[in-house]
């Protein structure tokens, strides 16, 4: 199972825990892995990856075994480490605003 | 016995007061999408447990909720509550945040930036949400950038009326501060077909058809601060607003400017009058007398609070020209908020209650047209929008 971790406020709309598990995708990539998370959660459905633009949000990163992985391609496949449910996936929204 | 409940978009979050017709014990319930910007938060004059929030955020982009029971439970449409939230195919559900242009009924072409260089037209925000007048499950969406859309579902699919982006004069518009929002949905009680919007900055608009054909309705609107003052188009129409019993005539605050229309917008007139300043954002009509007006007017161009500390409603009971302030109950020293375009309202009860929110997060109510004020919320989060549904 893959671990995920989401920012508050999409703990809050999608009604879930901080840390949520999920199987392992196939094929075991970032995009992957956030339609799986889409297809379980609608109400986060174009809340990360923008619907209209197949793109990142630009205020949210990706980070994975510490390290930013949000301008790898979202084809890229996931890190053994994420795919063996040792480290977290994590979605970050950018610390900015008030 | 009425009971009026006042409808509150905040920058972080929605809330909900409720009193009985004498408007002066008020419970809050809230906040509802903590921590979310509530652009706008309204109700269906058809069905008034059916309302309808945007909920928006640069970070994760724009989300509609809707409830159908005043406001208990709340579901993005196209998820309702207690349903699987994927088909059999393990596909989700919820459509209902997808706000695409209609790019084969007008081609998404480019919009004037700031400086004045094209930029192309991209989806940012919901601004604005306008229920049907006769069907609970239709409403009218106006986004940023600039385009309107609507709903037959109860918010669950929307289409683009791509006639008003694509009617020819979209590559002149451009975004005010706020960026480039259509704010104001007017739909005309005595013709289903008519239909008026405002854009920042490039102006207001009207349909006769239902949606598919606009036109420009700025004549009489003068500008100094663009290259042509007395444009078709590129005018900061800050907020119109309509008596529903003379939908012919209108009231707008400009970025700077109060005017009026008699002929439903094809020409306007200056009324600013006495106004200590003719700058503010929102605009209202009593409910039961459509020559009684209402205005907060606000300095600028940046400062954006009220004259002299004072927070004052100002109110014209001839149409405009002459106004009084309304200072009883409101804060005549040190006051620094500003009044948001979608933050003014008013119900329908006998005695008009006049209802407006600030940016410092107080709710203020008049339950006797303006004479008389009460702060009923007053430590809110920054207030977006205010409505109110009169209920039986």
């Amino acid at each position: 199972m893959i671990r995920v971790q989401l920012p508050y406020h999409l703990q809050n709309l999608g009604g879930v825990a901080p840390e949520i598990e999920m199987p392992v995708p196939t094929p075991p990539t970032v995009r992957g892995l956030l339609a799986a998370l889409e297809a379980r959660y609608p109400a986060l459905r174009s809340a990360i990856v923008d619907v209209h633009t197949g793109k990142r949000r630009p205020l949210i990163r990706f980070f994975a075994c510490q390290e930013d992985i949000s301008h790898h391609s979202l084809d890229h496949p996931l890190p053994a480490a994420v795919v063996e449910g040792r480290e977290p996936f994590m979605v970050i929204g950018a610390i900015s605003g008030g | 016995m009425g009971k009026v409940r006042v409808l509150a978009g905040t920058r972080k979050g929605a809330f909900i007061l409720t009193s009985d017709d004498k408007r002066k014990d008020w419970k809050i319930d809230g906040p509802f999408f903590g921590g979310w910007e509530i652009y706008h938060f309204t109700g269906s004059p058809v069905n008034p447990d059916r309302l309808y929030v945007s909920q928006t955020s640069s970070w994760f982009g724009q989300i509609i909720q809707r409830s159908d029971d005043g406001g208990k439970t709340w579901q993005q449409p196209g998820t309702p509550a207690g349903e699987p939230t994927t088909t059999p195919e393990g596909f989700p559900k919820a459509e209902s945040n997808k706000f695409v242009y209609d790019t084969e009924a007008a081609p998404l072409t480019t919009h004037l930036w700031y400086d004045g260089t094209p930029h192309p037209w991209e989806f940012k925000r919901v601004w604005h949400l306008e229920p049907c007048l006769t069907d609970a499950n239709t409403v009218y969406a106006g986004v940023e950038d600039a385009a309107l859309f609507k709903s037959t579902d109860g918010g669950q699919n929307w289409k683009e009326l791509a006639g008003l982006r694509g009617h020819g004069s979209g590559q002149f518009w451009a975004p005010g501060a706020g960026g480039m929002g259509l704010h104001t949905i007017i739909l005309d009680p005595s013709d289903p077909d008519r239909i008026y919007i405002a854009i920042s900055s490039a102006g207001a608009f009207r349909t006769d058809d239902g949606g598919d054909t606009w036109k420009p309705i700025n004549k009489g609107l003068h500008s100094k601060y663009i290259p042509n003052p007395t444009a078709e188009v590129g005018h900061c129409v800050h907020r119109i607003a309509m008596n529903p019993t003379k939908p012919g005539i209108l009231y707008m605050q400009k970025h700077w400017d109060v005017l009026r229309s008699d002929d439903a917008g094809d020409n306007w007139y200056k009324i600013s009058g006495n106004l200590p300043s003719d700058f503010g954002f929102p605009i209202a009509v009593h409910a039961h007398e459509p020559n009684t007006i209402y205005v907060v007017p606000i300095k600028s161009d940046s400062e954006h609070y009220p004259p002299e500390g004072k927070l004052r409603v100002y109110r014209s009971k001839a149409g405009g020209n002459e106004w009084e302030a309304l200072t009883k109950g409101l804060p005549q020293e040190n006051c620094y908020v500003n009044v948001l375009r979608d933050s003014m309202a008013v119900d329908t009860l006998p005695s008009c209650g006049i209802y407006f929110g600030t940016t410092g997060g107080q709710i203020y109510c008049s339950p006797d047209g303006g004479d008389n004020w009460s702060a009923i919320a007053r430590d809110l989060p920054p207030v977006l929008s205010v409505e109110v549904q009169t209920l039986k």
